[in-house]
């Protein structure tokens, strides 16, 4: 039997780290890719890495008819791509950084810090009606404190999108450096 | 070689010398002007063919390269010279067609300033390419120009486009062509090794098997190493549009093409195999129908050059990953093993069955008693007064279904067309493409009237070069394809499908220094066959007037199942 493909309602989050080269155009390349094939970016974090030539990127991807597989193969077709892996759940380390802006009176401001506290966040600005706190960790501790702020009125809020590597001493490599 | 000092100019033309590049497609203008200069007095100057639009030069280098196998190249300036590439970069990247594309930009320093002829060309292609550059340093032209070349030519080869600022062009570099590329990230080494073993044990298990031919074939160059492995298995063989003439269509395992304009036996044999082995072939929707019907109780073992094209549509159940060259011996002396170890399977069963459905839906042409000439009576006469012995270019349409059900083709690289795209004005441009690089050879180019008219002006470039192709136009006063889905499916609103009489393709014809010719009824058919043919001295141009409501039959409906076709029992 030819088997079909699943089809699930609000698709599946995938963690996909690339290496890609480090060279003019790469993000619009990446990016269009996947605008391109119908896949929808939950977030997107590229920088560089230990060698100056390549860069990492970080994408989260949610798949609603597609295997990550083929996801995957389609990147590694793309000519500076030079490695793709998705990093399952249990053998990544996964950070995001969120900033926060809380206007609110000085009152609270205590509250606020043993908020921050619980959740290893800093306050990096203060002003008498308002602060800024800083925190990282899995997406899933920002959002559960996004949602400890809400009571407070977060007025601004920015996050950085997901960086992951794997763990272990597995790498993402260009052939030569294996 | 000793490094040399040359222009950025001079170091792209040089590097088409050194490719060995025939015939360059394209037209001068404000930005390029420096490479159309170091052109003048280089060798290249008897190879550049001046086409009347750049889209002629594109398909025209798609026509060389489908004939040859070898890389075409086509050039134009900036702006409007390169979006007017971007038709015939979208079609030879979807139909697989190795092609190096030259563009010029306004100086890097007029970059994103919006200046005359400035269009981000390289940002529209991306997509549309196999890869791309903005070369934004002359010492990189030697070394990007090979990367084209190699990136063009190699894997599943495709368009590869060089964007060039003009100030690029009039700098100097120290010229040296490197005689390698490396680029890290191209064909990554693959995870697993191809499971043979596991694709022979499936063919020698199976009892309804079925090859699928697709244009990878042509593209891998792997004519030899299919037949053998179709003679070896011994099973029905069908084709895509593409993969027509990869394996002889006169062969009698050969069903043809299948799929939306298939036979209804090719499309019965595909449906009701219990394993297709897909070569060189994408499962595109116009040859699956609805894919949750396609073929439901078939394993699929897929051999492909690109690993992309893995269970995209269809699950493989073996795949196999690899150049088709050299893969594929491995399969078939895998398979004889197996069948000298355990014996042939018996397919005779099978065979009986897909007999049956070849006598009783052949293709059939209803000519008699039918006064006005029909189309595939119009394709049929011309392959019968050639022996079939020509290159054939299509445009896109009803014509280029009824070329590809009715012209039989026994050799590669002779069906030449637009498939994935399906870009209609695709027929004269690559029989100039062709006829250049097969100067021989008889090149045939089967037309309709609304197809012949995107890319006519082109008549000039054949005249010019007394290229003795023969157009013929199945006219009939429609799109015709268009209107064939109107009257089945959109209740014979004909909603601006009708085309006006014009212009007169005589006169036309004339107008161009062509021969112009007209069959209006069938006794005058094969007089004008017969002259357009014998005619050697430049092109020419036949307008048939076929019968306007003749459909394309058998038809899946899109999206309908593989087998549930109208028309053609």
């Amino acid at each position: 039997m030819v088997e079909k493909t699943e089809q699930l309602p609000n698709g599946n989050l995938h963690t996909l780290s690339l290496l890609v080269e480090n060279k003019p155009a790469v993000l619009q390349r990446i990016a269009g890719h996947f605008s391109r094939r119908g896949y929808n970016i939950e977030s997107l974090a590229v920088g560089p890495t230990e060698r100056p030539q390549y860069s990492r990127m970080t994408v989260v991807v949610r798949l609603t008819q597609r295997p990550v597989q083929l996801v995957v193969r389609q990147l590694e077709k793309l000519i500076p791509v030079i490695e793709v892996r998705e990093l399952a759940a249990q053998d990544k380390i996964e950070r995001e950084l969120v900033l926060i802006k809380i206007r609110t009176p000085e009152k609270n401001h205590a509250e606020l810090r043993a908020i921050a506290d619980t959740y290893e966040a800093q306050i990096v600005d203060v002003s008498p009606d308002a602060l800024m706190i800083e925190a990282s960790g899995p997406a899933a501790k920002l959002d559960a404190l996004e949602d400890r702020l809400a009571l407070f009125g977060i007025t601004e809020l920015c996050r950085s999108g997901a960086i992951a590597l794997e763990r272990g001493f597995k790498t993402l490599a260009p052939p030569h450096m294996k | 070689m000793p490094k040399e000092k040359m222009t950025g100019a001079c170091a792209v033309v040089r590097a088409l010398e050194l490719e060995g590049v025939e015939w360059i497609f394209g037209m001068p203008g404000g930005t390029i002007l420096p490479i159309y200069d170091a052109i003048y007095t280089s060798s290249l100057k008897d190879k550049h063919i001046l086409i009347r639009h750049e889209q002629v030069g594109g398909h025209a280098a798609e026509g060389y390269a489908h004939a040859t196998g070898k890389v075409g190249v086509c050039m134009g300036t900036s702006g409007p010279g390169s979006t007017n590439l971007v038709t015939p970069i979208a079609d030879a990247h979807m139909d697989s067609v190795p092609l190096v594309v030259i563009t010029a930009n306004v100086a890097a320093p007029l970059i994103g300033t919006d200046a005359f002829q400035e269009a981000d060309i390289t940002g529209i292609t991306m997509p549309i390419t196999k890869h791309n550059y903005l070369v934004t340093e002359a010492e990189e032209i030697p070394r990007i120009m090979k990367e084209a070349f190699h990136l063009a030519r190699t894997g599943r080869p495709g368009p590869v486009h060089v964007d060039i600022p003009k100030d690029i062009l009039n700098k100097t570099l120290d010229f040296e062509y490197p005689e390698t590329v490396s680029v890290p990230g191209y064909m990554p080494p693959l995870r697993e090794a191809p499971r043979i073993p596991d694709a022979a044990m499936l063919i020698r298990s199976s009892t309804r098997p079925c090859i699928y031919l697709g244009g990878g074939v042509r593209t891998g160059n792997a004519f030899a190493e299919v037949f053998e492995f179709c003679e070896l298995v011994g099973a029905p063989v069908v084709t895509t549009l593409h993969g027509k003439g990869t394996f002889p269509e006169t062969h009698p395992q050969c069903l043809r093409m299948f799929g939306m304009h298939g036979s209804r036996y090719a499309n019965y044999t595909v449906q009701n195999s219990d394993l297709i082995v897909a070569l060189g072939a994408r499962f595109d929707d116009r040859v699956t129908g609805r894919l949750s019907t396609f073929a439901p109780e078939a394993k699929i073992i897929h051999l492909e050059v690109d690993p992309a094209e893995i269970s995209k549509l269809v699950t493989a159940t073996v795949p196999l990953v690899g150049d088709l060259k050299e893969l594929l011996p491995q399969l078939t002396a895998e398979v004889r093993a197996i069948f000298s170890a355990r014996g042939q399977p018996d397919l005779a069963p099978w065979w009986q069955r897909v007999s049956d459905w070849r006598e009783k839906h052949p293709l059939r042409i209803r000519q008699e008693g039918e006064a006005q000439i029909l189309p595939q009576t119009a394709i049929e006469r011309i392959w019968q007064k050639c022996g079939g012995r020509a290159i054939v270019t299509t445009g896109v349409g009803a014509h280029q279904m009824w070329a590809a059900q009715f012209w039989v083709v026994s050799q590669p690289r002779r069906f030449i067309t637009s498939g994935g795209l399906g870009t209609m004005g695709f027929c004269l441009p690559a029989a100039i493409g062709a006829q250049l690089a097969c100067p021989d050879a008889l090149v045939i180019g089967i037309d309709g009237d609304g197809s012949f008219q995107m890319t006519l002006q082109d008549l000039a470039t054949a005249s010019e070069h007394k290229l003795p192709i023969k157009i013929f136009i199945l006219n009939n006063l429609f799109l015709g394809m268009v209107r064939q889905w109107q009257e089945l499916f959109y209740e014979e609103r004909f909603s601006e499908t009708p085309l006006a009489d014009l212009p007169d393709l005589v006169k036309l014809a004339e107008a161009y220094s062509c021969l112009g010719l007209r069959a209006r009824t069938l006794p005058e058919l094969d007089p004008v066959i017969e002259k357009a043919l014998a005619y050697r001295e430049g092109p020419c141009v036949v307008d048939i007037r076929v019968k306007a409501e003749e459909k394309v039959y058998p038809m899946v409906p899109a999206g309908a199942p593989l087998h549930d076709m109208i028309g053609g029992d």
